[in-house]
Protein backbone atom coordinates (compact mmCIF):
# COMPACT_ATOMS: atom_id res chain seq x y z
CA UNK A 1 0.00 0.00 0.00
CA UNK A 2 0.97 3.25 -0.87
CA UNK A 3 1.87 5.41 1.77
CA UNK A 4 -0.07 8.78 1.83
CA UNK A 5 2.46 11.99 1.11
CA UNK A 6 1.15 14.33 3.85
CA UNK A 7 3.18 17.06 2.97
CA UNK A 8 2.17 17.19 -0.77
CA UNK A 9 -1.81 17.19 0.62
CA UNK A 10 -1.36 20.04 2.94
CA UNK A 11 0.63 21.94 0.11
CA UNK A 12 -2.24 21.37 -2.20
CA UNK A 13 -5.41 22.53 -0.36
CA UNK A 14 -2.94 25.38 1.51
CA UNK A 15 -2.61 26.28 -2.45
CA UNK A 16 -6.57 26.08 -3.16
CA UNK A 17 -7.22 27.96 -0.09
CA UNK A 18 -4.43 30.93 -0.87
CA UNK A 19 -5.59 31.24 -4.64
CA UNK A 20 -8.94 31.42 -3.79
CA UNK A 21 -9.18 33.52 -0.50
CA UNK A 22 -5.63 36.33 -1.27
CA UNK A 23 -7.44 37.90 -4.23
CA UNK A 24 -10.62 37.87 -2.51
CA UNK A 25 -8.95 39.17 0.73
CA UNK A 26 -7.17 42.15 -1.42
CA UNK A 27 -9.89 42.93 -3.83
CA UNK A 28 -12.87 42.62 -1.89
CA UNK A 29 -11.78 42.93 1.94
CA UNK A 30 -8.70 45.23 2.14
CA UNK A 31 -9.89 48.03 0.23
CA UNK A 32 -12.88 48.77 2.77
CA UNK A 33 -10.40 48.65 5.61
CA UNK A 34 -10.38 52.02 7.29
CA UNK A 35 -9.30 55.02 7.14
CA UNK A 36 -10.62 54.92 3.64
CA UNK A 37 -9.43 57.56 0.72
CA UNK A 38 -9.57 60.88 1.85
CA UNK A 39 -6.49 62.28 1.45
CA UNK A 40 -2.87 60.54 0.26
CA UNK A 41 -1.72 59.71 3.40
CA UNK A 42 -4.83 57.84 4.48
CA UNK A 43 -4.73 56.06 0.78
CA UNK A 44 -1.72 55.30 1.06
CA UNK A 45 -2.19 53.64 4.53
CA UNK A 46 -5.10 51.74 2.55
CA UNK A 47 -2.33 50.34 -0.10
CA UNK A 48 0.06 49.61 3.22
CA UNK A 49 -2.90 47.34 4.92
CA UNK A 50 -3.83 45.46 1.20
CA UNK A 51 -0.10 44.79 0.78
CA UNK A 52 0.32 43.64 4.70
CA UNK A 53 -3.22 41.59 4.30
CA UNK A 54 -2.23 40.20 0.71
CA UNK A 55 1.14 38.80 2.14
CA UNK A 56 -0.50 37.46 5.60
CA UNK A 57 -3.21 35.28 4.21
CA UNK A 58 -1.35 33.04 2.70
CA UNK A 59 0.93 32.98 6.06
CA UNK A 60 -2.56 32.84 8.01
CA UNK A 61 -3.98 29.94 5.95
CA UNK A 62 -1.00 27.64 6.04
CA UNK A 63 -1.02 27.46 9.77
CA UNK A 64 -4.62 27.09 9.56
CA UNK A 65 -4.53 24.12 6.87
CA UNK A 66 -1.91 22.73 8.80
CA UNK A 67 -3.75 22.93 12.28
CA UNK A 68 -7.51 21.75 10.38
CA UNK A 69 -5.51 18.65 8.72
CA UNK A 70 -3.54 17.49 11.74
CA UNK A 71 -6.80 17.85 13.76
CA UNK A 72 -8.56 15.91 11.23
CA UNK A 73 -5.98 13.41 10.17
CA UNK A 74 -3.58 12.48 12.94
CA UNK A 75 -6.76 11.92 15.46
CA UNK A 76 -6.08 9.00 17.43
CA UNK A 77 -9.26 6.19 16.09
CA UNK A 78 -8.41 3.43 18.62
CA UNK A 79 -8.74 4.45 21.89
CA UNK A 80 -9.15 1.18 22.92
CA UNK A 81 -5.51 0.39 23.60
CA UNK A 82 -2.99 2.37 24.89
CA UNK A 83 -1.98 5.83 22.90
CA UNK A 84 0.96 5.12 20.83
CA UNK A 85 3.67 7.77 19.97
CA UNK A 86 4.36 8.32 16.02
CA UNK A 87 7.52 7.59 14.38
CA UNK A 88 10.01 9.99 15.31
CA UNK A 89 10.96 12.75 13.70
CA UNK A 90 13.88 13.98 11.86
CA UNK A 91 15.51 17.43 10.13
CA UNK A 92 14.71 18.18 7.23
CA UNK A 93 17.93 20.29 5.67
CA UNK A 94 15.53 21.07 2.44
CA UNK A 95 12.69 21.88 4.61
CA UNK A 96 14.56 24.31 6.98
CA UNK A 97 16.33 25.97 3.81
CA UNK A 98 13.54 27.10 2.72
CA UNK A 99 12.17 28.09 5.90
CA UNK A 100 14.42 30.56 6.35
CA UNK A 101 14.82 31.85 2.79
CA UNK A 102 11.12 32.35 2.80
CA UNK A 103 10.79 34.37 6.27
CA UNK A 104 13.77 36.06 5.73
CA UNK A 105 12.78 37.92 2.60
CA UNK A 106 9.26 38.49 3.79
CA UNK A 107 11.11 40.28 6.93
CA UNK A 108 13.56 42.27 4.59
CA UNK A 109 10.65 42.67 1.83
CA UNK A 110 8.51 44.52 4.76
CA UNK A 111 11.28 46.58 5.98
CA UNK A 112 12.37 47.49 2.88
CA UNK A 113 8.50 48.46 2.02
CA UNK A 114 7.80 50.33 5.19
CA UNK A 115 10.84 52.04 5.37
CA UNK A 116 10.01 53.34 1.31
CA UNK A 117 6.48 54.39 2.52
CA UNK A 118 7.49 56.10 5.52
CA UNK A 119 10.26 58.21 3.59
CA UNK A 120 7.87 59.13 0.65
CA UNK A 121 5.22 61.28 2.66
CA UNK A 122 5.40 60.05 6.22
CA UNK A 123 2.32 58.27 6.02
CA UNK A 124 0.51 60.81 8.47
CA UNK A 125 2.59 60.28 11.19
CA UNK A 126 4.20 63.11 13.24
CA UNK A 127 7.59 63.58 12.12
CA UNK A 128 9.46 66.10 14.91
CA UNK A 129 10.28 69.25 14.34
CA UNK A 130 12.88 68.18 11.49
CA UNK A 131 10.46 65.94 9.16
CA UNK A 132 12.36 63.82 6.77
CA UNK A 133 9.66 63.42 4.30
CA UNK A 134 9.01 66.79 3.67
CA UNK A 135 7.05 67.63 0.58
CA UNK A 136 8.53 69.12 -2.20
CA UNK A 137 8.09 72.96 -1.59
CA UNK A 138 9.06 73.82 -4.81
CA UNK A 139 5.52 74.69 -6.26
CA UNK A 140 3.16 75.93 -3.61
CA UNK A 141 4.09 75.68 -0.09
CA UNK A 142 2.48 73.77 2.44
CA UNK A 143 -0.70 75.36 4.34
CA UNK A 144 0.67 75.68 7.92
CA UNK A 145 -1.61 74.91 10.90
CA UNK A 146 -0.58 74.82 14.12
CA UNK A 147 -2.70 72.44 16.48
CA UNK A 148 -2.59 73.04 20.18
CA UNK A 149 -3.65 70.34 22.47
CA UNK A 150 -4.26 71.23 26.05
CA UNK A 151 -6.80 69.56 28.43
CA UNK A 152 -9.06 69.66 27.29
CA UNK A 153 -9.36 70.25 23.64
CA UNK A 154 -7.49 71.34 20.50
CA UNK A 155 -7.63 74.91 19.22
CA UNK A 156 -5.84 75.72 15.45
CA UNK A 157 -3.48 78.62 14.89
CA UNK A 158 -3.05 79.57 11.28
CA UNK A 159 0.07 81.55 10.95
CA UNK A 160 -0.64 82.56 7.25
CA UNK A 161 -4.05 83.95 8.20
CA UNK A 162 -2.96 86.96 10.92
CA UNK A 163 -1.83 84.12 13.49
CA UNK A 164 -5.68 83.36 13.97
CA UNK A 165 -6.77 80.76 16.39
CA UNK A 166 -9.78 78.99 16.10
CA UNK A 167 -12.21 76.01 18.08
CA UNK A 168 -12.62 73.99 14.97
CA UNK A 169 -10.81 73.00 12.05
CA UNK A 170 -11.29 73.68 7.99
CA UNK A 171 -8.67 72.74 5.50
CA UNK A 172 -9.07 73.07 2.08
CA UNK A 173 -9.40 70.41 -0.65
CA UNK A 174 -6.75 69.22 -2.84
CA UNK A 175 -3.84 71.15 -0.80
CA UNK A 176 -0.67 69.93 1.18
CA UNK A 177 -1.58 70.62 5.00
CA UNK A 178 1.75 71.41 7.59
CA UNK A 179 0.39 70.20 10.80
CA UNK A 180 2.15 71.76 13.49
CA UNK A 181 1.41 69.61 16.56
CA UNK A 182 2.25 71.15 20.13
CA UNK A 183 0.83 70.96 23.88
CA UNK A 184 0.36 73.65 26.58
CA UNK A 185 0.07 71.14 29.31
CA UNK A 186 0.65 67.49 29.33
CA UNK A 187 1.20 64.38 26.42
CA UNK A 188 -1.74 64.14 24.16
CA UNK A 189 -2.27 62.96 20.11
CA UNK A 190 -3.59 64.63 17.40
CA UNK A 191 -5.90 61.83 15.74
CA UNK A 192 -7.25 62.91 12.53
CA UNK A 193 -8.93 59.67 11.30
CA UNK A 194 -10.40 59.75 8.37
CA UNK A 195 -7.50 61.98 7.25
CA UNK A 196 -5.01 59.28 7.93
CA UNK A 197 -3.06 62.21 10.62
CA UNK A 198 -1.57 60.86 14.09
CA UNK A 199 0.79 62.86 16.05
CA UNK A 200 1.40 63.73 19.35
CA UNK A 201 1.22 66.29 20.98
CA UNK A 202 4.07 67.05 23.36
CA UNK A 203 4.44 70.11 25.34
CA UNK A 204 7.43 72.43 24.45
CA UNK A 205 7.57 70.33 20.92
CA UNK A 206 7.02 70.87 17.64
CA UNK A 207 5.53 67.50 15.80
CA UNK A 208 5.09 68.24 12.06
CA UNK A 209 2.94 65.97 10.26
CA UNK A 210 1.86 66.23 6.11
CA UNK A 211 -0.86 65.31 5.15
CA UNK A 212 -2.61 65.91 1.34
CA UNK A 213 -6.21 66.71 1.18
CA UNK A 214 -8.47 64.92 -1.89
CA UNK A 215 -12.51 65.61 -2.32
CA UNK A 216 -13.97 67.92 0.55
CA UNK A 217 -15.01 65.55 3.30
CA UNK A 218 -16.01 65.48 7.19
CA UNK A 219 -13.29 64.08 9.57
CA UNK A 220 -13.05 63.33 13.37
CA UNK A 221 -10.52 64.52 15.53
CA UNK A 222 -9.81 62.61 18.56
CA UNK A 223 -7.08 62.82 21.76
CA UNK A 224 -5.49 59.50 21.47
CA UNK A 225 -3.22 59.75 24.18
CA UNK A 226 -4.68 58.98 27.94
CA UNK A 227 -4.02 63.14 29.22
CA UNK A 228 -6.42 62.98 32.38
CA UNK A 229 -10.51 62.72 33.35
CA UNK A 230 -12.04 64.39 30.52
CA UNK A 231 -9.54 62.63 27.79
CA UNK A 232 -12.50 60.71 26.61
CA UNK A 233 -14.68 64.17 25.68
CA UNK A 234 -11.09 65.99 23.82
CA UNK A 235 -12.85 64.93 20.23
CA UNK A 236 -13.84 67.36 17.76
CA UNK A 237 -15.23 67.46 13.60
CA UNK A 238 -13.38 69.25 11.03
CA UNK A 239 -13.96 69.59 7.50
CA UNK A 240 -12.01 69.41 4.50
CA UNK A 241 -13.87 71.92 1.98
CA UNK A 242 -13.26 73.73 -1.58
CA UNK A 243 -10.75 76.64 -1.78
CA UNK A 244 -12.98 78.79 -1.88
CA UNK A 245 -15.46 77.96 1.03
CA UNK A 246 -12.03 77.91 3.03
CA UNK A 247 -10.86 81.26 2.32
CA UNK A 248 -14.92 82.40 3.39
CA UNK A 249 -14.77 80.30 6.33
CA UNK A 250 -11.04 81.38 7.75
CA UNK A 251 -11.89 85.35 6.45
CA UNK A 252 -15.24 84.98 8.96
CA UNK A 253 -12.69 83.50 11.82
CA UNK A 254 -10.51 86.40 11.67
CA UNK A 255 -13.17 88.72 11.99
CA UNK A 256 -15.29 86.25 15.11
CA UNK A 257 -11.88 85.89 16.69
CA UNK A 258 -9.99 89.51 16.56
CA UNK A 259 -10.78 90.12 20.05
CA UNK A 260 -8.74 87.09 20.94
CA UNK A 261 -6.14 86.96 18.34
CA UNK A 262 -5.30 90.43 19.89
CA UNK A 263 -4.31 88.97 22.85
CA UNK A 264 -2.32 86.04 21.35
CA UNK A 265 1.27 86.04 21.49
CA UNK A 266 3.18 86.09 18.63
CA UNK A 267 3.17 82.68 16.47
CA UNK A 268 5.36 80.43 18.01
CA UNK A 269 6.35 76.70 17.05
CA UNK A 270 5.74 75.80 20.82
CA UNK A 271 3.94 77.52 23.50
CA UNK A 272 5.48 76.79 27.36
CA UNK A 273 3.93 78.11 29.71
CA UNK A 274 4.95 78.31 33.52
CA UNK A 275 3.94 75.19 34.78
CA UNK A 276 4.28 77.05 38.52
CA UNK A 277 1.63 79.62 37.41
CA UNK A 278 -1.30 78.23 39.36
CA UNK A 279 -4.21 79.73 40.96
CA UNK A 280 -7.09 78.88 43.36
CA UNK B 1 -19.92 15.14 56.15
CA UNK B 2 -16.59 14.06 54.73
CA UNK B 3 -13.68 16.23 55.13
CA UNK B 4 -14.41 16.07 51.23
CA UNK B 5 -17.99 17.59 51.10
CA UNK B 6 -16.67 20.08 53.99
CA UNK B 7 -14.16 21.53 52.01
CA UNK B 8 -16.42 21.55 49.06
CA UNK B 9 -19.22 23.45 51.01
CA UNK B 10 -16.43 26.10 52.69
CA UNK B 11 -14.70 26.80 49.01
CA UNK B 12 -18.39 27.32 47.82
CA UNK B 13 -18.87 29.68 50.40
CA UNK B 14 -16.17 31.65 49.99
CA UNK B 15 -16.41 31.76 45.96
CA UNK B 16 -19.73 33.10 47.09
CA UNK B 17 -18.66 35.64 49.22
CA UNK B 18 -16.18 36.86 47.16
CA UNK B 19 -18.74 36.83 44.20
CA UNK B 20 -21.06 39.20 46.44
CA UNK B 21 -18.61 41.45 47.31
CA UNK B 22 -17.34 41.99 44.14
CA UNK B 23 -20.54 42.61 42.88
CA UNK B 24 -21.45 45.36 45.10
CA UNK B 25 -18.60 46.82 44.34
CA UNK B 26 -18.93 47.27 41.06
CA UNK B 27 -22.48 47.96 41.38
CA UNK B 28 -21.78 51.19 43.81
CA UNK B 29 -19.21 52.14 41.98
CA UNK B 30 -21.50 52.47 39.00
CA UNK B 31 -24.39 53.95 40.90
CA UNK B 32 -22.19 56.36 42.67
CA UNK B 33 -23.32 59.61 40.25
CA UNK B 34 -22.96 62.94 41.54
CA UNK B 35 -26.26 64.80 42.59
CA UNK B 36 -27.32 67.51 40.18
CA UNK B 37 -29.62 70.43 40.38
CA UNK B 38 -32.71 71.52 37.96
CA UNK B 39 -32.20 75.11 37.24
CA UNK B 40 -35.13 77.70 37.69
CA UNK B 41 -37.75 78.76 35.06
CA UNK B 42 -38.92 82.28 34.74
CA UNK B 43 -40.89 82.97 31.41
CA UNK B 44 -39.29 81.37 27.90
CA UNK B 45 -35.87 81.81 29.70
CA UNK B 46 -34.27 79.13 32.09
CA UNK B 47 -32.22 80.58 35.08
CA UNK B 48 -28.94 79.32 36.11
CA UNK B 49 -26.87 80.91 39.32
CA UNK B 50 -23.29 79.69 39.86
CA UNK B 51 -21.28 81.00 42.25
CA UNK B 52 -17.21 80.14 41.96
CA UNK B 53 -14.95 80.35 45.55
CA UNK B 54 -11.30 80.21 46.09
CA UNK B 55 -12.28 77.09 48.49
CA UNK B 56 -14.87 75.16 49.33
CA UNK B 57 -16.58 75.12 52.47
CA UNK B 58 -14.52 74.12 56.00
CA UNK B 59 -16.70 71.15 56.44
CA UNK B 60 -16.17 70.12 52.56
CA UNK B 61 -13.86 66.68 52.25
CA UNK B 62 -11.52 69.29 50.16
CA UNK B 63 -11.99 72.58 51.77
CA UNK B 64 -9.02 73.64 50.05
CA UNK B 65 -10.19 73.18 46.51
CA UNK B 66 -11.63 75.50 44.40
CA UNK B 67 -15.37 75.07 43.47
CA UNK B 68 -18.08 75.55 41.74
CA UNK B 69 -21.64 75.97 43.80
CA UNK B 70 -25.45 76.29 42.63
CA UNK B 71 -26.19 79.56 44.17
CA UNK B 72 -29.63 81.26 45.10
CA UNK B 73 -30.20 84.56 42.82
CA UNK B 74 -29.38 86.49 46.09
CA UNK B 75 -26.18 84.37 46.88
CA UNK B 76 -27.75 83.18 49.97
CA UNK B 77 -28.16 79.73 49.58
CA UNK B 78 -25.12 77.48 48.37
CA UNK B 79 -25.30 74.11 46.98
CA UNK B 80 -22.31 71.80 46.39
CA UNK B 81 -23.39 70.23 42.46
CA UNK B 82 -22.08 70.88 39.32
CA UNK B 83 -24.35 68.63 37.53
CA UNK B 84 -27.18 70.96 35.93
CA UNK B 85 -30.57 70.06 34.52
CA UNK B 86 -31.04 72.14 31.32
CA UNK B 87 -33.94 71.86 29.33
CA UNK B 88 -33.27 71.33 25.39
CA UNK B 89 -33.16 73.86 22.65
CA UNK B 90 -33.81 76.60 25.25
CA UNK B 91 -32.31 79.75 26.07
CA UNK B 92 -30.62 79.44 29.63
CA UNK B 93 -29.92 82.70 31.27
CA UNK B 94 -26.26 82.50 33.46
CA UNK B 95 -25.36 84.38 35.98
CA UNK B 96 -21.80 83.82 37.59
CA UNK B 97 -20.77 85.42 40.91
CA UNK B 98 -17.70 84.94 41.19
CA UNK B 99 -15.08 85.47 44.30
CA UNK B 100 -12.05 84.13 43.35
CA UNK B 101 -8.83 85.88 42.23
CA UNK B 102 -7.31 85.64 38.95
CA UNK B 103 -4.13 83.05 38.07
CA UNK B 104 -4.45 83.75 33.96
CA UNK B 105 -5.03 81.78 31.19
CA UNK B 106 -2.81 79.26 29.92
CA UNK B 107 -4.35 79.58 26.40
CA UNK B 108 -5.25 83.41 25.62
CA UNK B 109 -7.63 82.47 23.26
CA UNK B 110 -9.87 81.63 25.51
CA UNK B 111 -10.02 85.30 26.73
CA UNK B 112 -12.87 85.74 24.36
CA UNK B 113 -16.47 84.33 24.97
CA UNK B 114 -17.46 82.06 22.33
CA UNK B 115 -20.90 80.15 22.00
CA UNK B 116 -23.01 82.97 23.50
CA UNK B 117 -26.20 84.76 22.74
CA UNK B 118 -24.81 87.87 20.78
CA UNK B 119 -21.04 86.12 21.73
CA UNK B 120 -21.02 88.52 24.64
CA UNK B 121 -21.23 89.03 28.07
CA UNK B 122 -22.04 91.07 30.98
CA UNK B 123 -19.29 91.54 33.25
CA UNK B 124 -20.73 93.54 36.23
CA UNK B 125 -23.66 94.62 33.52
CA UNK B 126 -20.91 96.37 31.05
CA UNK B 127 -21.54 93.68 27.93
CA UNK B 128 -17.92 92.76 26.38
CA UNK B 129 -16.12 90.07 24.06
CA UNK B 130 -13.26 89.47 26.13
CA UNK B 131 -11.28 90.15 29.10
CA UNK B 132 -7.04 90.62 29.56
CA UNK B 133 -6.31 86.79 29.88
CA UNK B 134 -3.86 87.60 32.88
CA UNK B 135 -7.41 88.88 34.55
CA UNK B 136 -8.87 85.15 34.18
CA UNK B 137 -9.88 83.61 37.62
CA UNK B 138 -11.68 80.71 36.21
CA UNK B 139 -13.57 79.65 32.52
CA UNK B 140 -17.20 77.82 32.06
CA UNK B 141 -17.09 76.28 29.07
CA UNK B 142 -19.03 73.94 27.49
CA UNK B 143 -16.52 72.55 24.72
CA UNK B 144 -19.26 70.26 22.80
CA UNK B 145 -21.62 73.35 21.82
CA UNK B 146 -18.74 75.81 21.59
CA UNK B 147 -19.43 77.71 24.84
CA UNK B 148 -16.58 79.37 26.54
CA UNK B 149 -17.18 82.39 28.96
CA UNK B 150 -14.01 83.60 30.68
CA UNK B 151 -14.56 84.93 34.42
CA UNK B 152 -12.61 88.09 35.54
CA UNK B 153 -11.45 87.61 39.04
CA UNK B 154 -11.36 89.38 41.91
CA UNK B 155 -8.48 92.14 41.70
CA UNK B 156 -5.48 91.58 44.43
CA UNK B 157 -6.83 94.99 45.75
CA UNK B 158 -10.33 93.59 46.77
CA UNK B 159 -10.82 95.39 50.55
CA UNK B 160 -13.18 92.00 51.27
CA UNK B 161 -12.25 89.14 49.63
CA UNK B 162 -13.83 85.62 50.35
CA UNK B 163 -12.05 83.12 51.59
CA UNK B 164 -14.52 79.85 51.79
CA UNK B 165 -17.60 78.78 50.65
CA UNK B 166 -20.41 80.68 51.31
CA UNK B 167 -19.70 83.97 50.30
CA UNK B 168 -22.32 86.32 50.15
CA UNK B 169 -22.69 89.06 48.06
CA UNK B 170 -21.18 91.50 50.76
CA UNK B 171 -18.06 89.89 49.93
CA UNK B 172 -15.55 91.63 46.91
CA UNK B 173 -16.92 89.63 43.65
CA UNK B 174 -17.90 89.88 39.97
CA UNK B 175 -20.98 88.95 38.54
CA UNK B 176 -20.70 87.58 35.26
CA UNK B 177 -23.88 86.47 32.98
CA UNK B 178 -25.11 85.16 29.70
CA UNK B 179 -27.08 83.79 27.62
CA UNK B 180 -26.85 80.35 25.61
CA UNK B 181 -28.75 78.34 23.55
CA UNK B 182 -29.06 73.97 24.94
CA UNK B 183 -28.40 71.50 22.48
CA UNK B 184 -30.50 68.54 21.86
CA UNK B 185 -31.31 66.27 24.74
CA UNK B 186 -28.09 64.25 26.17
CA UNK B 187 -25.45 64.10 28.75
CA UNK B 188 -22.83 67.01 28.12
CA UNK B 189 -19.30 67.97 30.11
CA UNK B 190 -18.19 71.09 31.57
CA UNK B 191 -15.12 72.68 32.52
CA UNK B 192 -12.74 75.14 33.26
CA UNK B 193 -9.56 76.01 31.40
CA UNK B 194 -7.61 78.24 33.52
CA UNK B 195 -5.10 76.06 36.21
CA UNK B 196 -6.53 76.78 38.97
CA UNK B 197 -5.60 73.92 40.97
CA UNK B 198 -3.44 75.32 43.48
CA UNK B 199 -0.37 73.22 44.35
CA UNK B 200 -1.08 70.34 41.80
CA UNK B 201 0.88 69.86 38.74
CA UNK B 202 0.15 72.80 35.81
CA UNK B 203 -2.63 73.33 37.93
CA UNK B 204 -4.90 71.07 36.74
CA UNK B 205 -5.10 68.59 39.02
CA UNK B 206 -7.19 67.72 42.05
CA UNK B 207 -10.39 70.27 41.13
CA UNK B 208 -9.81 70.34 37.81
CA UNK B 209 -10.09 66.26 37.29
CA UNK B 210 -12.99 65.98 40.42
CA UNK B 211 -16.62 66.13 38.67
CA UNK B 212 -18.54 68.66 41.55
CA UNK B 213 -15.49 71.46 41.90
CA UNK B 214 -13.95 72.83 38.81
CA UNK B 215 -16.01 70.80 36.03
CA UNK B 216 -18.94 68.81 35.52
CA UNK B 217 -22.11 67.63 33.53
CA UNK B 218 -25.12 69.49 31.78
CA UNK B 219 -27.93 67.22 31.91
CA UNK B 220 -29.61 68.18 28.57
CA UNK B 221 -33.37 67.11 29.28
Amino acid sequence: MNEVNHFRRVLLIWLVASTIATPLVIFVLAPIVPPGNGTVESAGQVTDNTVLFGLSTPIALAVIVWFLYAVIVFRERDTSGAVLDGPPLRGDARIQMWWVVITTAIVLFLAGYGTVRLLSDGSGGGQGPNPIAAPSQAKDPPLRVQVIAQQWQFTYRFPGYGGVETQHLEIPAHTTIELNVTSLDVIHSFWAYQLGVKADANPGENNIAYVTTKQPLTFNIRCAELCGVWHGYMFDTGRVVTKAQFAAWISAQRLTYAPATKSLPPYSNTYFPDPQRLGG
Amino acid sequence: MSSYGRRLVWVTLATAIVCVAIGLYIGLYLTNVPGSVAAAHVGPVTNLYLGTVPAAEPTDPHPTWVSYYVVSPTSTNWQHDTTFVLPANSLVHVTIYQFDGDSGLRNPFISQATGTVGGAFQLNGKTTQAIDPDDASHVFAIPQIGLSVPLEGVPDSAKNPCSNAPCPLSYDHETISFTFRTPAKGLYRWQCFVPCAAGYMLGFGGPMQTVGYMDGFIKVV
